[in-house]
């Protein structure tokens, strides 16, 4: 797998949702699964994945599929 | 009195009164005071009560992302609207609060509870809400209790020692740390070693009253067991998650950036100067999907400024004495169940 591949597994395993569902409508809090619990589970399986540490503001800014990918970044994944 | 919060709240009022016609029937019934505010106690408030009687929302129905409740043993239990926009602000300004106090790492968390009172994440309790709010700056949490409240010494001892490099975040309501964790340890004779880690407790003192623990009793009593020596206590309510007010070094509790306070005397409601006791009226500035950002709560104690803490935080300092006795037993973030 590569790491888009990784980061859409992380999503689709964390929030119990299908690949049709990962676009940019796919936001923190759009979707049940998506709320403060499954945020930190979606993170501690992001920092598990990529071997990363993510800092508070980072956890708070992860907003989106779409924008989590650039948070990443910042940790030295390339997409 | 005034405020750097007044104008937000001035606003907030507006958005309100626009949104939420209940809200604006009470206001315009109520409060036909100047258009224009001039100071916090002229706004409009709302007893905390309210949110029990009314379905108090400023957000269409669509668009109500989650409901958060607090019971109360009289069976009625207050509903609060929470929108995307709401949720997101509650976050952002509790972590905040938190990042300047302890700091923005994010520490594996030592919760002083039970996994079952977070499990059902649509009946949001003050508890859960607390203690998934709080998990935001946490990386791995241990719950220290079992379902049946009484606690898993060889657990917590587990996780203390996988994380003995590291500072542990130790979380948990104010009556369920002393009860739960400190006199569990003090019947076992059992000491720990969280010399590095960092308390927060709140939810209120209440059923602590009988036993007159006082905050530095409380303080030197987890010392003792738990070795831990950075406590800090927050004052805050479901009705305005976020906002809370958080201990500083001092031992006082500093309104933050976003929230401010009162009292109001318990008969007539006219707004006290600091120093003096009555019931305490809590401001925040992060209410959009319900009308929740002026509260006459039910608590009584005074405020004092800021001016008058060596600590240096700006703002406002509220004590709570406790619940005011007449009241309708409010309930109950600091309820088993």
């Amino acid at each position: 797998m590569d790491n888009n591949q990784k980061y859409d597994a992380a999503f689709m395993t964390v929030f119990e949702i299908n690949a049709d569902q990962l676009n940019d409508e796919l936001k923190y809090q759009s979707i049940t699964t998506w709320d403060s619990v499954g945020h930190m589970a979606l993170m501690a399986e992001l920092e598990g994945i990529f071997d990363i540490m993510l800092e508070m503001d980072d956890v708070v800014d992860f907003g989106s599929y779409a924008t989590g990918k650039t948070t990443l970044e910042k940790y030295g994944v390339r997409f | 009195m005034s405020s750097p919060i007044l104008e937000d709240l001035i606003s907030l009022t507006d958005h309100h009164r626009l949104a939420c016609q209940p809200y604006a029937d009470y206001c315009d019934t109520l409060f036909s005071g100047p258009e224009a505010p001039g100071s916090l106690a002229e706004l409009p408030f709302l007893p905390v009560r309210a949110f029990k009687e009314f379905d108090l929302r400023s957000v269409s129905e669509a668009d109500v992302f989650k409901v958060m409740t607090s019971s109360g043993t009289s069976g009625a239990r207050s509903r609060i609207y929470i929108d995307r926009e709401t949720a997101q602000l509650q976050t952002r300004v509790l972590t905040t609060i938190f990042g300047d106090t302890f700091g923005k790492a994010r520490s594996p968390m030592l919760v002083i509870d039970c996994e079952s009172t977070v499990k059902d994440r649509m009946r949001f309790s003050a508890r859960t809400a607390a203690v998934n709010g709080f998990s935001i700056m946490s990386r791995e949490r241990c719950f220290a209790l079992d379902d049946d409240m009484t606690l898993n010494v060889p657990r917590v001892a587990e996780f203390i020692e996988k994380y003995k490099e590291q500072k542990i975040f130790i979380f948990g309501f104010t009556f369920l740390v002393w009860q739960a964790f400190c006199g569990a340890l003090a019947a076992q004779n059992q000491t720990l070693s969280l010399e590095n880690a960092f308390l927060l407790h709140g939810g209120g003192w209440k059923k602590l009253e009988a036993e007159k623990v006082s905050n530095q009793d409380f303080k030197d009593t987890i010392s003792r067991w738990t070795g831990c020596r950075n406590v800090r206590n927050y004052y805050g309510m479901v009705e305005q998650t976020g906002t809370i007010f958080m201990e500083c070094p001092e031992g006082r509790l500093h309104a933050s950036a976003w929230s401010d306070v009162l009292t109001r005397d318990v008969r007539t409601h006219a707004a006290l100067p600091h120093g003096e006791i009555g019931l305490i009226e809590v401001f925040s500035t992060i209410q959009k999907s319900y009308p929740g950002h002026a509260l006459l709560t039910e608590d009584v104690g005074r405020t004092l400024a800021a001016a008058d803490c060596a600590c240096g935080h700006p703002g406002t300092i509220v004590e709570v004495h406790g619940r005011l006795p007449a009241a309708e037993v409010r309930g109950c973030s600091d309820a088993y169940s």
